[in-house]
């Protein structure tokens, strides 16, 4: 039970990403928590990759867990940028506002 | 070893309960809290698996800056956030449902992998014992030499993503005074000094 292996980080992981999908599901209307969400599976991702890597003792894991990193601050940066400025036009986030484009 | 195992499951614990709080409050600043807290956690369980740096990258990137972006930008628009909320329980049966197979499918997999033998010998880069080289000496002699030109990559990302949050969000206010410093170096000096025939004893 104390013996800590690799599935028991994968068990960690999977639950945080099943969460992260329920959460975009669960606040179908609120784009941050919806981001928030987004950022919750990008760590499942790293916790993930960390752990093969440790088990397989092979450093590649960790180098791509940092690049997931940089992606993942920059995707948020962008995000929340177009939200501000969604927000400055039409004065709400509500996902269901965002049909300009008619897409 | 039982510290470690308690360790972990005191880590994983914190991590997924975190995780589940910032999906479910009610206050998107508590949301931003949480979300902290997980990160905390999930470095901790970082440290347990060898990989002390990214821990510390875990901290400083996510905690130190995301989550802060995060908080600004929560504190900074003004909404109603219980509207937003409308139709929470509504969308519970199908996210539960599909989180639920998600959850299901992917534990399925984590019980049933198995690896080849070939794959346990240490791979492209194997990693050295932590007693000779530390972790962050490791990482670094990988990324500056095998993946020189990603690690170069990932700085121009970060670059397009600062620029291109600059550019969105910037805007030109009306009625600001501010320099403008190419009007005040083309002004000709016929136009701001004049010379003036003082009379004596009279002054202007």
């Amino acid at each position: 039970m104390l013996e800590i292996g690799l599935s028991h980080y994968l068990t960690v992981a999977a639950i945080l990403f099943a969460l992260g999908i329920f959460g975009i599901f669960l606040n179908r209307k609120n784009v941050i928590i919806i981001l928030m969400s987004v950022e919750l599976m990008l760590l499942a991702v790293n916790i993930n990759l960390v752990a093969f890597s440790a088990h397989l003792h092979d450093l590649v894991g960790q180098i791509f867990a940092m690049f997931v990193l940089t992606v993942a601050a920059a995707e948020a940066a962008i995000g929340l940028a177009i939200l501000v400025v969604y927000f400055r036009n039409r004065g709400s986030i509500a996902v269901e506002d965002i049909n300009m484009m008619k897409g | 070893m039982i510290v470690q195992g308690l360790a972990f499951y005191l880590f994983a614990f914190i991590t997924v309960a975190a995780g589940l709080m910032v999906i479910s409050v009610r206050n998107p600043v508590h949301s931003v809290l949480f979300l902290i807290l997980a990160f905390f956690n999930s470095a901790g369980l970082f440290i347990l698996l060898g990989a002390e740096f990214l821990a510390m990258i875990l901290i400083v990137v996510y905690v130190g800056a995301v989550a802060v972006l995060f908080m600004f930008v929560v504190m900074m628009l003004d909404i109603s956030f219980v509207e937003l909320r409308q139709g929470f329980l509504q969308y519970l049966p199908i996210g539960a449902l599909v989180g639920l197979v998600m959850l299901v499918e992917l534990l399925v997999v984590v019980g049933g992998w198995t690896l080849t033998p070939e794959t346990t010998k240490g791979g492209t880069a194997p990693t050295p014992a932590p007693d000779l080289v530390s972790n962050t000496h490791a990482l670094g002699e990988l990324l500056y030499t095998h993946y020189i030109y990603l690690f170069q990559a990932a700085g121009l990302i970060l670059l397009v993503a600062m620029i291109g949050a600059i550019v969105l969000t910037h805007r030109r206010r009306e009625g600001v005074r501010r320099q403008r410093i190419g009007d005040q170096v083309n002004r000709p000096a016929r136009e701001t000094v004049t010379v003036r025939d003082v009379e004596t004893g009279k002054g202007i």
